[in-house]
């Protein structure tokens, strides 16, 4: 490394807004870790009846994903949010918090960026949450 | 991840192996409900025991031989597991973006991994791999097996010839690097030095980063094998910061790639869980054998093991 950058906001320390963002990330893989921990435990204790009896899951995962719903009655999306009464679909609850949290991240880094006056990093974090959003949302989509 | 974080994180991840591990046991109070065995011959919780097991053990090589869970992931278990590419590719997503959050926090608050680093390249990495996930869903499984087979050799390629520098020369930073203030300062634990660092390169590296996302999406493999390359090497940026950032910025690529394949209904929680708990177990051992284990030795391993994955499923691709 040649050359020290020298500027004056270099410090050891983390910014602000990257130690909140650290900070809601944690908290956000914790939730999500001990709520998939519980819902996998009712799953496979029959506390709640899997909406795929558990002895006959190995008939769909050979099949390719369009042919898994059709034949297993499926829907895609958010169709698993009407599903929950299902051990099995009630495991995407922590799934989709730890898939989630990011966009959560991202969202409340905002206002520190703009007091900051760093408008262009505000731009960009909303742009991401944006994205992320529409990729959650279900408005993006592929298929064989 | 403070030590009382560390802690309830093990210890929730031990609480739900020893249940994946009692698994028989539980199968054998609901059997009076049910037939045990299932379509292919086998009891309902073989193939998410061996699932466990399988991922623990890559969990472990993972961090020995210094690559990331999801790229062992989807080559073996496509390979030798009878599960479709599809859900092993959502599957696979899940298990890199589980382990990129849980580093993550860690590596944001030591100050290793740059927030600042990360927010341009993730964006163009997320978008990339949101088109990636789409074209590798529509694409014929044949097709994808065959690019996967091959990707998975050029990694192996990569990693043979691929050198690391601890503190690349930057002699300037250029003009959009420095635009976006993309700099920092961290403290080298084993010396007490303190380590000024900027980069350069950064349009060509933000462009490889389409690629790289494009590649993350379409094969759920995660992209830590190309990320590192890309910020130490041709940007500049310091290993130690490479591989943090690297770490978290798969939180963020993955979690859209995830996405797409979450609502295409590629996730089936007894595949996900098992391999998630598995590989993330995996990796707390892991760490604790770094001390003693000849990480040379496995990373060669690593290598051949990738190499067979990927003939394997160039195979697979071919000849059905």
């Amino acid at each position: 490394m040649a050359e020290t950058p020298e500027k004056s906001d270099v410090t050891l320390d983390a910014s602000p807004e990257q130690l909140y963002y650290a900070a809601i990330l944690e908290k956000g893989m914790y939730i999500g870790l001990l709520i998939l921990l519980i819902t996998y435990i009712i799953y496979i204790f029959g506390i709640l009846d899997p909406y795929i009896p558990l002895n006959e899951i190995s008939k769909y995962w050979s099949m390719n994903v369009d042919q898994y719903l059709h034949e297993a009655n499926v829907h895609s999306g958010w169709a698993w949010t009407g599903m929950l009464k299902y051990g099995d679909f009630l495991n995407f609850i922590g799934v989709a918090i730890l898939a989630g949290v990011t966009i959560m991240c991202y969202l409340s880094i905002v206002p520190i960026l703009l007091r900051n006056n760093d408008k262009v990093y505000a731009v960009l974090a909303v742009l991401e949450a944006l994205i992320l959003a529409a990729a959650a949302s279900g408005l993006v989509a592929g298929g064989h | 991840m403070g030590k009382n974080g560390r802690f309830w994180a093990v210890a929730l991840l031990l609480l739900l192996g020893m249940l994946l591990a009692a698994s028989p046991v539980i199968a054998q109070t609901q059997a009076e409900s049910a037939p045990a065995a299932t379509a292919d011959g086998h009891v309902w919780w073989f193939w998410p025991l061996l699932l466990f097991i399988t991922t623990f053990i890559m969990g472990i090589f993972a961090v020995l031989g210094g690559v990331g869970g999801g790229v062992l992931f989807v080559p073996i278990i496509s390979g030798f597991f009878p599960f479709h590419l599809d859900f092993v590719r959502g599957t696979g997503l899940l298990v890199a973006l589980s382990g990129a959050l849980a580093a993550g926090p860690g590596l944001l608050k030591a100050n290793l991994a740059s927030l600042r680093l990360a927010i341009p390249v993730a964006l163009i990495a997320s978008t990339c791999a949101i088109v990636g996930a789409m074209i590798g869903l529509a694409l014929p499984t044949n097709i994808v097996q065959i690019a996967l087979g091959g990707t998975i050799l050029g990694i192996c390629i990569l990693m043979l010839t691929a050198k690391k520098s601890e503190l690349p020369e930057v002699p300037q930073a250029d003009a959009l690097s420095s635009a976006l203030r993309i700099y920092g300062v961290y403290q080298e634990a084993s010396t007490g030095k303190v380590i000024n660092w900027k980069v350069h390169r950064t349009p060509l590296g933000l462009c490889l980063f389409v690629i790289i996302g494009v590649m993350a999406g379409m094969f759920g493999l995660g992209a830590g094998w190309a990320n590192v390359p890309v910020l130490n090497l041709l940007m500049g940026a310091p290993l130690k910061i490479s591989v943090a950032t690297s770490k978290f910025l798969l939180s963020i690529t993955d979690t859209s790639a995830a996405w797409i394949y979450m609502n295409k209904g590629c996730v089936i929680p007894l595949m996900v869980v098992p391999s998630l708990v598995g590989i993330m177990l995996g990796s707390f051992v892991g760490v604790r054998l770094l001390k003693v284990a000849k990480p040379t030795f496995i990373r060669w391993m690593v290598i051949g093991i990738l190499a067979f994955a990927g003939l394997k499923a160039l195979q697979k691709g071919i000849f059905g």
